[in-house]
């Protein structure tokens, strides 16, 4: 098969960025998304062309590594899936595809579809933890926690980070990464301890970063490759009003 | 060399004990005056950053990838061993210790596996701590599954991400280290070259990936938690910047690379589908545990798989290995499906698959409970080939998944060149020739939370070296070297992408030294590598410049490592006249074509010396001596 591209190129972070137009040639539908711009890279490597850059690693949809927005929609719209998870049998011969990086102003753009998320980073560091130190943990059995809790908690565990959710969202909002963390720790008994002053802070810094506010029109969870559920941000909002009452 | 491996004298169990209260330790105020760097941060690198900053050192830690988070552990799927016979089944420190060694095919040294074996119980603990949400039982305990090579249920798990799960409880102490000051975060910062000042290590040369400065970072000793090298053969599972850079210039410097030849090929990953293939996908070996893995009997059957009748089916891991079945280990599992592959046995296209079948498991179980198991898996089958595994069987055939070999390092962890230590995939020291499932994710949090943090304050006691500036000569040479050869990357404008190059090196190594190697074999690689490395310097094309976030630059700076490190991996292949775990020699087997150690010769660590650009490397040998176990034919059957 054989796409046409418009490709988003972006030589530094404050240089003026463009489209321009690639062919993808005598691609086979069984190639991942990635693959297929590997392919064209490697033409534009022969011209002597500079590749377009991009960000990947694991290709198998868990380091979060990946982004690019892909005809509007981070990851392509495919539920539940990552852009080195789409496969081409997805799109049909002769389509015209258009690629993009991340758009929000706490993600600014390196180069091409490379994009900087280190604000992620800084909201986990604001208190996205339990303060325990090496050793001197007790037997891991000698706390039961209910399978319930465990499994929903793992549901908010899943999150893998690569921001779609913020890519999605008209306000560039971040409460669907933000609001996975704070349930992943609040749901465990690990995590209660310090709950109020970790979601204070997560939010705090997410603010700081630069994110929008959260309209919940639940963009984000159908663009997460996760699938994690919207119904967190409304237990972050209930752990953050009654972190607030306790202040 | 000196390749002294300092095991404690004493009983193998009191050994750990012993060192512990013999090392020398640094005062708590004093701890801060010491700085460490920390190359990598998956498991065995964050946990051990984090770890060293709860103690007081100050930290600086440096990772290729935009975030730690996403270091390559976190695609690690099926789970973390550990002792604490949660099931009643018999498990012991013992146990692990001993499924350990004979997994690794008594080629891994006794001390270090025992002690690995007994931190696994705190490992889980600590955890569990940190919020990991491990899979547990409706009582509210910890869940187990079991796993290849082993007859006990002592696998940890949370769902098909323990890996994940098991880094992010890192990424988040890490993370909190980062936050109170103690440690020093350098994302999207590549590790290029190590710097020995009077013998000891005391930093590293990085290069920024985003404005592609060249730097240098002095410290008191240096830790190097950069993983493994199977993307030398281009095909692995392993994530596309997974390289050998860091351990291979370390070597260049010095450091023994112990074992290179020890590759693992991962029996469950989902078959090449052509060309264009940029990396393989593994499926956790936990399926292994409810699915059947079988090729029709009959050469070339061409049926629909269904019309296929259960007798003229061949299960042919229950038939071989009957006590162990699906669950026989790695090696031996993914040279059986070479095997019937190579009888002209395999499914799918090209012939190059087996199929592994979940009908019985969800006739005896369900679909739902086969789902809540590994239904995530089961999604990721669907993803990339577009095929049900609930109504159709899964193929799977083998893949690089894991190298075994490593820097060579003592019982401390550290390596030949004193300051330098290695954890995790990046050393060689706790698997031998084959890696057990679920003993990775052990072995790098072991390392890194329990281990070093003991270690490298004996090494700052009795040392007592000075931190040099890292205005000293000896990094302004080394940057000189990166940025010449930087230059001369960018300078050469050939005809040929790195990728190219890349991928014709994995094809000869897959060909010649992957699953099955033979003396005609790796000669002939030994001939072709250092005709492709000499073309790949003078007809590599490098766009781009070096003042900038350049991704065919950073590749080609590793596929350049991959070149001179391909011939050594063939170099010990050839040199290791034997058979052993994930090394097999097609002239040394068993009549029933199992792998044939030769324990009289070959029970040594081969240690490889440097020696300069136009000579052969050295070979160095450590004796393997085993005073508690009983070196045996590993037999599955």
């Amino acid at each position: 098969m054989n796409l046409t591209l418009k490709v988003w190129r972006q030589k530094k972070a404050d240089s003026r960025g463009r489209f321009i137009e690639y062919q993808a040639r005598n691609v086979i539908p069984n190639m991942s998304f990635l693959e297929m711009l590997d392919v064209v890279n490697e033409e534009l490597m022969g011209r002597g062309e500079e590749p377009i850059a991009f960000d990947s690693d694991c290709r198998e949809g868990i380091c979060g590594t990946c982004s690019l927005v892909i005809n509007g929609i981070p990851h392509g719209g495919r539920r539940g899936t990552a852009t080195c998870q789409l496969h081409l049998r997805h799109f049909k011969d002769g389509d015209t595809i258009t690629i993009q990086p991340w758009r929000a102003r706490a993600f600014p753009v390196v180069k091409d579809l490379v994009v900087n998320r280190s604000a992620f980073d800084r909201i986990i560091q604001a208190g996205g933890f339990v303060s325990v130190s090496t050793g001197g943990a007790p037997d891991g059995n000698a706390l039961p926690i209910p399978k319930e809790a465990a499994e929903l908690s793992m549901d908010a565990a899943a999150c893998i980070g690569c921001g779609a959710c913020v890519a999605a969202c008209k306000n560039a909002s971040a409460m669907l990464f933000v609001a996975a963390k704070v349930s992943h720790l609040a749901l465990l008994p690990q995590g209660k301890v310090e709950k109020e002053r970790r979601v204070l802070n997560m939010v705090k810094a997410m603010d700081a970063e630069g994110f929008g506010n959260c309209t919940v029109t639940g963009s984000c969870e159908a663009a997460c490759p996760k699938e994690i559920s919207l119904d967190f941000i409304a237990r972050m909002n209930r752990e953050y009003g009654l972190a607030l009452l306790k202040k | 060399m000196n390749l002294d491996a300092r095991i404690p004298s004493g009983p193998l169990d009191k050994k750990w004990d012993r060192h512990r209260l013999e090392m020398k330790l640094v005062n708590p105020a004093n701890k801060r005056k010491f700085d460490i760097i920390v190359v990598g941060s998956g498991l065995a690198g964050a946990s051990a950053a984090a770890s060293l900053a709860e103690l007081g050192y100050r930290v600086q830690c440096f990772c290729f990838q935009d975030s730690p988070r996403r270091a390559h552990s976190i695609a690690a799927q099926g789970g973390i061993n550990a002792a604490k016979n949660y099931q009643n089944d018999g498990d012991s420190i013992y146990r692990l210790f001993y499924d350990t060694i004979k997994g690794g095919d008594f080629r891994a040294r006794e001390a270090n596996v025992y002690r690995l074996a007994q931190v696994s119980v705190n490992i889980i603990d600590q955890c569990v701590a940190q919020g990991v949400p491990f899979a547990r039982e409706y009582g509210g305990f910890l869940a187990n599954r079991s796993f290849g090579g082993a007859q006990v249920s002592r696998t940890f798990y949370a769902r098909g991400q323990t890996g994940q799960q098991l880094l992010l409880g890192a990424y988040q102490a890490l993370c909190r280290q980062i936050s109170l000051g103690a440690v020093e975060m350098y994302p999207r910062t590549e590790m290029l070259d190590v710097v020995l000042v009077d013998g000891h290590a005391k930093g590293i040369i990085v290069r920024d990936l985003i404005s592609g400065e060249i730097s240098s970072h002095a410290a008191d000793a240096v830790v190097l938690a950069t993983g493994g090298y199977g993307n030398v053969f281009y095909l692995s599972t392993n994530a596309r910047g997974c390289n050998v850079t860091a351990i291979y210039r370390a070597y260049k410097k010095g450091a023994a690379f112990a074992n290179p030849c020890y590759t693992q090929i991962h029996p469950t990953c989902i078959p090449v589908s052509g060309e264009h293939q940029s990396k393989l996908t593994l499926m956790s070996e936990s399926l292994r545990n409810d699915g059947r893995v079988w090729v029709p009997k009959k050469k070339g059957d061409a049926r629909p798989l269904q019309s296929i009748p259960e007798a003229e089916r061949d299960f042919f891991l229950e038939r071989k290995y009957p006590s162990y079945g699906n669950l026989a280990p790695r090696d031996i599992s993914s040279r059986a499906a070479k095997e019937v592959c190579d009888e002209g046995r395999g499914v799918g296209p090209g012939g190059l698959g087996v199929y592994l079948d979940f009908a019985d498991a969800i006739k005896r179980l369900g679909a739902d409970t086969i789902r809540e198991r590994y239904g995530n898996l089961f999604d990721m089958y669907q993803t990339i080939t577009g095929e049900n595994a609930y109504q159709t069987p899964m193929r799977i055939y083998p893949a690089v998944h894991y190298t075994m070999g490593g820097l060579w390092v003592d019982y401390n962890l550290m390596s030949n060149i004193p300051g330098l230590f290695v954890l995790g995939e990046a050393n060689f020291s706790d698997h031998g020739a084959n890696r057990l499932g679920a003993s990775a994710l052990m072995q790098g949090l072991g390392d890194g939370y329990f281990i070093l943090p003991y270690t490298i304050g004996h090494y700052f006691a009795s040392a007592k070296t000075a931190k040099p500036s890292s205005s000293h000569p000896e990094f302004k040479k080394a940057e000189e070297e990166i940025k010449a050869r930087t230059n001369k990357l960018l300078s050469i404008r050939g005809q040929r992408t790195v990728t190219s190059f890349h991928r014709e090196l994995g094809k000869l190594l897959w060909d010649k030294c992957g699953m099955a190697r033979h003396e005609a074999g790796l000669k002939e690689a030994l001939q072709r590598i250092p005709a492709l490395r000499q073309e790949y310097w003078e007809n590599v094309n490098v766009t781009g410049e070096g003042g900038e976030l350049n991704q065919a630059l950073e590749q080609a700076g590793r596929v350049a490592d991959f070149m001179e490190f391909a011939e050594l991996l063939c170099l010990d292949a050839l040199m290791r006249r034997e058979s052993c775990g994930g090394h097999f020699r097609t002239e040394f087997q068993t009549p029933d074509g199992e792998a044939l150690r030769n324990d009289e010769h070959f029970s040594f660590v081969a240690a490889w010396e440097y020696q300069g650009p136009d000579k052969p490397p050295l070979l160095q040998k450590e004796p393997l001596t085993y005073e508690e176990v009983k070196m045996a034919q590993r037999s599955y059957q």
